[in-house]
């Protein structure tokens, strides 16, 4: 991937017609990476329980790809599934930081979107995106299986739009 | 700093290190020894569990929980509740037996209010409460599998028979995971048309699956080996930590507060609390998959006993008051004994609440046990104890 991003813009500049071939790449890098995102095994409160339902049987993640890694190296999302309390937020930022880019952030629930119902706690971190900059919000308390779902087809989308010539730091 | 971009995004650290009080110093170790750390994010500790491992080769020398990493602060929080907005709270306590919770909560405010619940909403009560403890363990029997290597029964007990009972409580009260559906003083609604076919036909589907389980895990050799003699809790051992639940039963102590003390109108079915042998960990996954089958024989019962009439106590208004003082109620929860320690100052708010998580309790026992027994076994051990960290933390 590595040798992709670094070499194909100039490739492109000497090749008529290189947008045409640009976008391609794009689209054909794009539609591998929304086939395959992997998230992070990682769930911290009662949404990680819904998030269990949505890989289980009836709901069945894989359809979309969707196949848990109990390794931050091995993810492209990280789902916050529940209540970020300020003893877990250092980690939570440490996870983050080791996955490879590009990296994705679905922050699931109300509490992870802003505190919830323990938002007067004095523990709590109200809301994730004060650590960590998230793509989507499910909002909910514990929002459905298919609300999950949902929310990965709209990363699908967002992947879709991604340019490989947008990369500022790779 | 907020973007919703997250990869041109540096991240600043924005608390400061923190240094736990288990964290593990290179000077204690002798030659041979060395630190490993587990946890709070690792597949197979139900969370953000912390176990900090003292090892020599393969054997565990020493073990220092880390707890608090899901510290929510519900009982200062409390405080700032009226009683009948921290029943949600008690849901998201222990979220896999949300009812139980509900169930400990209410009971200790009406005992405050001096209030009963009518007959109908106690057998309602019983019912759902069951049929909670029948999800919640087959989480436990799910969830212990992938830890010990088996993925299928996670497929079927937590993807097909506990959707099933997660789709008679959706249609009771419309949530699949925090019901909020026992109030104080009775319960949120009466059962939608056709619910108690729905719930009778789902007895013998589970008797079924019971077998299938067993075909499958119980007497599986491989899980068998992995599991049997495995973390055992000598019966003295397990009584002086203070466990309780199917943890406690699992050593050969028959104590069961529905028996015991029997709280609502348990004293009226007829069931026999599992009891294990030996207590090591397959006697404490036995338990659990007997206690199943106790809950659907007490489920059939109360349906086929329930009566007419209201579900809510007469005049019981969501804003109460209760007087000055103070009560203690507990529970047969699905881990253990639940309880909730009410201190009242008269106002519509608790002056003090405190829960007795048996999660938080079975837990202290880890520290001993792990002692002597492979890396290979931790997940087991811990996984067999099956604690739920919301719950811990609280
Ligand atoms: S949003 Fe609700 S269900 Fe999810 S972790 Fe928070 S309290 Fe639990």
């Amino acid at each position: 991937m590595g040798i992709i991003t670094e070499k194909l813009p100039h490739v492109c500049e000497h090749v008529p017609g290189g947008g045409v071939f640009l976008t391609s790449v794009d689209y054909f890098i794009n539609w591998t990476r929304q086939s395959s995102v992997w998230p992070l095994t990682f769930g911290l409160a009662c949404c990680a329980i819904e998030m269990m339902s949505a890989y289980a049987a009836r709901f069945d993640f894989d359809r979309f790809g969707v196949i848990p890694r109990p390794t931050p190296r091995q993810a492209d999302l990280l789902i916050i599934s529940g209540t970020v309390t300020k003893k877990m937020a250092p980690v939570i930022v440490k996870l983050h930081q080791q996955m490879p880019l590009p990296r994705f952030v679905i922050s699931m629930g109300a509490c992870s979107n802003c505190g919830g119902p323990y938002y007067d706690s004095y523990s709590v971190v109200k809301g994730v995106d004060k650590i960590l900059p998230v793509d989507i919000y499910i909002p909910g308390c514990p929002p459905r299986p298919e609300a999950l779902m949902n929310a990965v087809l709209e990363l699908h989308k967002k992947i879709g739009k991604m340019s490989l010539a947008d990369r500022v730091n790779p | 700093m907020k973007t919703t971009d997250s990869n041109n995004v540096q991240n600043e650290r924005v608390t400061p290190p923190f240094r736990s009080p288990v964290t593990p110093d290179e000077g204690e170790l002798s030659e041979n020894e060395l630190w490993l750390n587990m946890g709070p994010q690792h597949p197979s500790t139900h969370g953000v569990l912390r176990v900090v491992l003292k090892m020599e080769g393969e054997i565990i020398r020493e073990a220092r929980p880390d707890v608090g990493y899901l510290h929510r602060g519900v009982e200062k929080l409390a405080e700032n509740r009226t009683y009948s907005q921290f029943n949600i709270l008690t849901d998201r306590n222990d979220y896999l037996a949300s009812m139980l919770n509900n169930w400990a909560y209410c009971l200790s405010v009406e005992k405050l209010l001096g209030v009963r619940a009518p007959e109908r909403a106690e057998y309602l009560r019983v019912i759902v409460g069951e049929l909670n403890r029948i999800a919640s363990h087959l989480v436990f029997i799910g969830t212990f599998g992938i830890d010990i290597g088996a993925f299928t029964p996670f497929l079927y007990a937590f993807g097909r028979e506990r959707e099933m009972v997660l789709d008679l409580f959706e249609r009771l009260c419309g949530a699949r995971l925090t019901y909020n559906y026992i109030r104080i003083g009775g319960v949120m609604a009466d059962l939608p048309d056709g619910w108690g076919d729905q719930a009778r036909s789902f007895i013998p589907h589970m008797r079924r699956c019971l077998k299938e389980y067993d075909d499958l895990l119980t007497y599986n050799p491989i899980f068998l080996d992995r599991t049997k003699g495995i973390g055992a809790i000598p019966k003295d051992k397990a009584v002086s930590y203070g466990l309780s639940g199917p943890n406690l039963r699992a050593s050969g102590v028959s104590t069961d507060l529905r028996k015991d003390e029997p709280y609502g109108i348990y004293d009226r079915f007829q069931f026999k609390p599992a009891v294990g042998t030996t207590g090591d960990t397959w006697d404490r996954y036995f338990v659990r998959r007997l206690e199943i089958e106790e809950s659907l024989n007490i489920v059939e019962q109360a349906l086929n006993s329930l009566p007419e009439g209201d579900i809510l106590a007469k005049g019981q208004r969501p804003t109460v008051r209760p007087p000055v003082g103070e009560s203690y109620a507990q529970i047969e929860g699905a881990r253990g004994w639940l309880g909730i320690y009410l201190v009242s100052d008269g106002t519509e708010r608790p002056y003090r609440l405190h829960v007795r998580g048996p999660s938080f309790i079975n837990l202290t026992i880890l520290q001993e046990m792990l002692k002597g027994w492979k890396i290979a076994d931790v997940v087991a051990i811990l996984g067999s104890l099956d604690v739920v960290l919301g719950e811990v933390d609280r």
